[in-house]
């Protein structure tokens, strides 16, 4: 599989403008849209917590790789693809399911449920690293330096679509060490860093790395690579192959994965996962990436007059207090977040239409089999074939509600009509699709804002 | 009206649709006298609105001229009976799919003769479309109206006039909808889910504000399922989505944790991801399947949005309506699940019987302000409406459809307002009825097997009303289906109009022996009987006065229950009057349970007596003849003797063998004759003699004439007593008032006593004090 072309969205940016524009144009308070980074931050926090979970201070929510690709879209084929991580808020299975509880325990830190505190535990167990308050003074890093894991350093996070691995390279071995270094070790940083494609589904987002990090005192890169969560039992079983276990390393997971997948690992792989918790790593990481950039650019941005094609631009965000914050996680379903400080943040709502649901209709309504080939009709379809418009059944505003006649007043209204279902094409499917997805992700999030008083919301 | 259904049978077939398959006398009735139109297209369904007006036969009473007459006549009847016409005013609703709109459109302008009207209010998305079409059709003027306020308008109007308007989905097979006697007070959310979703905060009666919406609504589900499943038809659908499992296609909680999720405290079965699954699989996915996941994700969604709007805006009650729930029972299970899910069971997801209609009555409304349909009171005509169907899973899609095809909506406009008595202790958790049949299915069983097995006798009695007219034996014969009808459809669908009760049960019989011209089939009956207790009257009230205090208390407080035995609606009873005409008031007494009584709290009762005087009494009367005369009457006298005032509250309409208003004053007049105790608390206005507005042979003291309930405000009463079976134990029996009460009964029905631990002739004797 080829890493995602660069230029596939051209400038008319689809779905994150669509998401602005739905903020700005919204009634009521006017909560201030910031995007952030392909690589959601969950992987960061994987990093993070693997090297050294102190590493956050700042939680501008950012988008790594921003700028450097030019098209927005692009990020945002990045997000919402190699996010596809956390499980997204549950919906309610139905009446079936019965349960009128909503995921709520993971709110804060401080209210940290069994698994929190148990990864806290292995984090302890573990010498130095990974544990840590986030702001640690100088002679905590010194002391890490000496105590610091060995390599390599992995971070893991098994969503419900896609595996996210960060990979830190240390680019400073001195010849000392490079002695030292175990082959297997050695064949694994040759072999990530070598490559930019593994078997027929792995991919390694080379635009998305970070060059030049120090990390635990190390300088190095730091890689991303994804492969889909089906393919997961291939590379525990690389693992077991590679002989992983003899490098006493820490695998340190997080995602719904790392529970599923934790036994196979343990008794295929003879792997220890340390698991730990989705959500804190989600800020972690996020709050990591920012405080680190992104190739020296700013990692959070926003569309200015993103609904205009023309004079939509992105433009870096910066904020010295951005709290009450709303992070918006959208992977194959989609988590909400009030983050209330660093480390006091709830988990307001979710919604189980996001990235997943975006993919699996596309493939049902186009036949397409990849994410990539459904964001790339989504860009060449249109919409409102599909999408009953407002000036569709009001010739035009709906002054009364100050509504737009461009505005959807109906999510594939128009395909109730047999000859206008004849008459689209798969690529106007695929783009319905995501404008619906995005639509509503924007608008439960402004909700949650208003609801939270946020002014902010970072995806 | 039996001219106008047949005139309508007799002409329509041919101008009508052939495709239109339901008998064409039961639609649009009344369409010679229809003054107004509203008419609301949505997106499949065409809703009519019009006002006319019905001429009805009522039996009416009034006293002989006695000049010159000697009055005391033994075989006299105390009053005369007369048929007369009367006109009332009602509206109708017809619901029908779009494909008929020129069909019916061409029937209307068939019938329509006597109209001076100009104009149509028409609402929905419809209305664009279709205004040529309906101004050539109906040469009328199409004057178009915002569909959400017509849809609000149309909603407060149910909400108010319909006392079981509102419901809530409970999801369990046995109770499925519960109703909500009094649910309306503004503010509240209204989320209406047509092809896209509104969100729209209600504040006061013509004061709301559109807060929100989303586009993923109905047209989504429809349009998408199209797509997805190729079935074009929206209920089709639904039948699917209602045969599906969601979890093949739907990434589940379960799916990504794996096992763990238990132990993570997490429900396996929540929603990670709508649709996820068929991304990630490469195979095939059932119809069926997809249908479900498709309606969970939008119920899901809409279900979310509401509750952040509810909490946004401090709201805990959230109607919803629209073609998206059109009485689904599926849609509405997964609405009312995601309200309980997302709002953690702070927000109530309300659903309405007739939230199709709310446009059009909005339209309506809208264009009949100046006729100020606001200013009255309306009510439900069971007779003459569909009731809320059931997408129960053992319709299937065609017969559905038949009998979708055809939805009406009748409400009659009450002579009177009606306001919630003053005394009620809380008019908002106010219930009348006493048993819910809908949650009780043995009881329902016993109920609508005991009104069938009655029908005969009731069928048998309306014909003997009305020996001169010709028709009368067909006329009955045809409220006999109705009725039957009915309770089939209640059997299958106990919740069609709101709580199935007893009381819905006897009102809907009301109903339907007006709709065929039998307003009245007792009225000879009570002539009669009236006439027969008014000659005891004297003689017991001897026998009474010869008495010492405390024995002629027992004594009035039984003559009350045995007057109570004389119940033509109670079948047993029936049975007795009609095989002995000479069964009379001390035969019934013989009847009566001995004391202790199945409920007796004489002795406190007696223990009040000896204080002081209550102020004001207000008694609600039961049934004509000996019931009245014998049994309320000379208790009656006994308070106004103690210097209590009466308010004396019968029946607006006719009902069985209740006393009515107009013949509750005949009969005063006559005692008063008789008696100078009554005759001067009638002139001092000691005695007031008063209508409840109602015409049920039960009561619900929530819907009660206004000008009853400002004398009860007056004159400060502070007694109510409720007289007989209908009113005291089938409803009020749990009724908590403000003053002191009495609640009297004779259990006439065997099964009922088994239930309340007792036997046949069982008394009830409640007094009931209210905490200080």
């Amino acid at each position: 599989m080829e890493p995602i072309g660069r230029e596939v969205f051209g400038p008319p940016p689809a779905c994150w403008d669509w998401l602005a524009a739905r903020w700005r144009n919204g009634r009521g308070g006017q909560p201030r849209v910031r995007l952030c980074s392909g690589w959601t931050a969950a992987e960061e926090a994987r990093r993070s917590s693997a090297l050294g979970g102190w590493l956050g201070r700042q939680r501008r929510l950012l988008r790594m790789g921003t700028g450097r690709l030019g098209a927005p879209m692009e990020r945002h084929g990045r997000a919402a693809d190699a996010s596809a991580s956390s499980a997204g808020e549950p919906a309610p299975g139905g009446p079936e399911g019965r349960r009128r509880e909503p995921l709520r325990r993971r709110a804060s830190s401080a209210s940290a449920p069994a698994v929190e505190a148990a990864a806290e535990g292995v984090r302890r167990v573990r010498p130095g690293s990974y544990s840590g308050p986030a702001s640690v003074s100088r002679q905590r890093v010194e002391s890490l330096r000496k105590k610091r894991p060995l390599f390599p350093w992995f971070g893991l996070d098994i969503g419900g679509t896609l595996v996210k691995l960060v990979y830190f390279e240390p680019k400073d071995i001195t010849a000392e060490e490079e002695e030292e270094e175990v082959e297997s070790l050695k064949s694994i940083r040759k072999y990530l860093t070598s490559n930019v494609a593994y078997g027929s589904t792995g991919i390694r987002d080379v635009h998305l790395e970070l060059k030049d990090l120090t990390l635990c005192g190390r300088k190095g890169n730091l890689h991303f690579i994804r492969f889909p969560t089906h393919d997961m039992p291939a590379f525990i079983q690389m693992g077991r192959d590679k002989n992983f276990s003899s490098l006493h390393t820490v695998f340190c997971a997080t995602g719904g994965g790392a529970y599923k997948f934790e036994q196979d690992f343990l008794t295929i792989g003879d792997l220890q996962l340390c698991k730990l918790d989705e959500l804190d790593c989600l800020i972690k990481g996020i709050l990591y990436i920012d405080s680190v950039g992104f190739n020296g650019r700013s990692q959070c941005y926003y569309f200015e007059n993103p609904a205009d094609a023309e004079k939509c631009q992105k433009l870096p965000f910066d904020l010295k207090n951005p709290y009450p914050l709303l992070l918006v996680n959208i992977g194959s379903g989609v988590s909400i977040l009030a983050v209330y400080s660093k480390d006091n943040y709830k988990r307001v709502t979710g919604t189980s239409l996001g990235g997943g649901t975006f993919f699996g209709l596309c493939c049902l309504l186009t036949g397409c089999t990849t994410f990539e080939e459904a964001l790339e009709m989504a860009s060449r379809g249109d919409s409102t074939k599909v999408d009953k418009l407002v000036r569709d059944i009001y010739g035009g505003d709906y002054e009364r509600f100050g509504l737009p006649g461009w505005a959807v007043a109906s999510s594939f209204g128009n395909m109730m009509s047999k000859e206008k279902r004849e008459a689209v094409t798969k690529e106007d499917l695929a783009r319905a699709t995501l404008i619906t997805i995005t639509n509503n992700i924007g608008s439960i999030a402004r909700m949650c804002a208003l609801n939270e008083n946020s002014a902010y919301i970072v995806l | 009206m039996a001219e106008c259904g047949a005139s309508g049978s007799g002409s329509s077939g041919d101008s009508l649709d052939k495709s239109i398959t339901l008998p064409p006398d039961e639609i649009f009735r009344n369409l010679e006298n229809a003054k107004r139109f509203a008419i609301d297209i949505g997106g499949s369904l065409t809703k009519l609105a019009y006002y006319s007006t019905v001429q009805h036969k009522v039996a009416r009473v009034r006293s002989f001229d006695h000049s010159g007459k000697d009055t005391g006549q033994e075989h006299e009847p105390p009053y005369e009976v007369s048929v007369q016409e009367e006109v009332t005013a009602r509206l109708h609703f017809v619901k029908f799919e779009n494909t008929y709109i020129e069909a019916c459109l061409d029937f209307i302008k068939a019938h329509l003769v006597n109209t001076e009207t100009k104009v149509i209010q028409a609402t929905g998305g419809g209305a664009y479309k279709f205004q040529d079409l309906i101004e050539e059709k109906l040469q009328l003027k199409v004057h178009r109206e915002d569909v959400l306020s017509c849809l609000i308008k149309g909603c407060n109007f149910v909400l108010r006039n319909i006392p079981q308007e509102a419901f809530v989905c409970q999801g369990d097979a046995d109770a499925e909808f519960r109703f909500h006697s009094h649910p309306h007070g503004f503010p509240y959310l209204l989320v209406s889910i047509g092809s896209g979703v509104s969100i729209v905060k209600v504040e006061a009666e013509d004061r709301f504000e559109w807060i929100g919406g989303s586009s993923i609504g109905g047209g989504t589900f429809w349009g998408l399922g199209a797509l997805l499943t190729r079935t074009k038809k929206f209920d089709e659908l639904l039948q699917l989505a209602s045969q599906g499992q969601h979890a093949n296609v739907d990434m589940l909680v379960r799916d990504v944790y794996g096992g763990a999720h238990q132990t993570l405290g997490l429900s396996g079965d929540l929603i990670a991801s709508s649709f996820g699954k068929s991304a990630t699989a490469d195979k095939e996915f059932s119809k069926e399947d997809v249908a479900k996941s498709l309606l969970h994700m939008i119920s899901n969604d809409v279900g979310q949005l509401a509750c952040l709007h509810a909490r946004l805006h401090g709201l805990d009650r959230v109607y919803f309506g629209g073609f998206f729930i059109r009485g689904h029972p599926v849609t509405m299970r997964t609405i009312t699940h995601s309200i309980n899910f997302f709002s953690k069971g702070e927000v109530q997801a309300l659903f309405l019987r007739h939230e199709g209609y709310l446009g059009a009555i909005g339209a309506f409304l809208k264009g009949a302000e100046q006729d100020n349909p606001n200013q009255y009171s309306w009510g439900e005509n069971y007779a003459g409406s569909s009731g809320l169907r059931s997408a129960s899973p053992g319709l299937g899609p065609t017969q559905r459809a038949r009998s979708g095809t055809f939805d009406l909506l009748e409400m009659d406009r009450l002579e009177r307002p009606l306001v919630d008595l003053p005394l009620l202790l809380d008019p908002a958790s106010y219930v009348p009825d006493t048993v819910d049949l809908t949650d009780d299915a043995l009881a329902r069983k016993y109920w609508l097997t005991c009104f069938e097995e009655a029908l005969d006798g009731v069928v048998k009695r309306a014909v003997a009303s009305q020996p001169e007219a010709l028709d009368a034996a067909e006329r009955a014969e045809k409220f006999r289906q109705k009725y039957r009808d009915k309770l089939q459809v209640l059997r299958l669908q106990p919740f069609a109009y709101g709580s199935l009760t007893v009381r819905s049960l006897l009102d809907t019989r009301e109903h339907c022996l007006n709709e065929f011209n039998f307003p009245d089939p007792y009225c000879k009956v009570k002539q009669r009987e009236n006439g027969v207790a008014l000659r005891g009257f004297q003689s017991v009230v001897r026998a009474l006065d010869a008495l010492g205090w405390e024995e002629r208390q027992l004594a009035l407080a039984k003559g009350l229950l045995a007057g109570n035995v004389f119940d033509w609606g109670a079948k047993a009873v029936a049975d007795v009057l009609e095989s002995d005409p000479h069964f009379g008031f001390e035969e019934a007494k013989r009847k009566l349970q001995e004391r202790p009584w199945l409920v007796d709290s004489y002795d406190e009762w007696l223990q009040r007596l000896k204080g002081p005087p209550h102020k004001c009494a207000l008694i609600f009367a039961d049934n004509s003849g000996i019931d009245l005369i014998l049994g309320v009457f000379p208790f009656v006298r006994e308070l106004l003797f103690r210097g209590t005032e009466v308010i004396l509250a019968c029946n607006s309409g006719p009902a069985l063998n209740d006393v009515t208003h107009s013949e509750s004053l005949l009969v005063a007049e006559r005692i008063a004759a008789m008696d100078p105790l009554v005759r001067t608390a009638l002139r001092e206005e000691k005695l007031l003699l008063v209508q409840t507005g109602s015409s049920s042979p039960c009561l619900d003291l929530s819907r009660l004439d206004k000008g009853l309930a400002a004398l009860v405000r007056e004159r400060g009463a502070d007694l109510v007593v409720i007289e007989g079976m209908g009113r005291a134990v089938h409803t009020n029996y749990h009724a908590a008032l403000r003053c002191e009460s009495l609640k009297l009964a004779v259990l006439k029905n065997a099964w009922l006593a088994a239930r309340l631990g007792g036997q046949l002739f069982s008394v009830i004797f409640k007094y009931e004090v209210p905490a200080q």
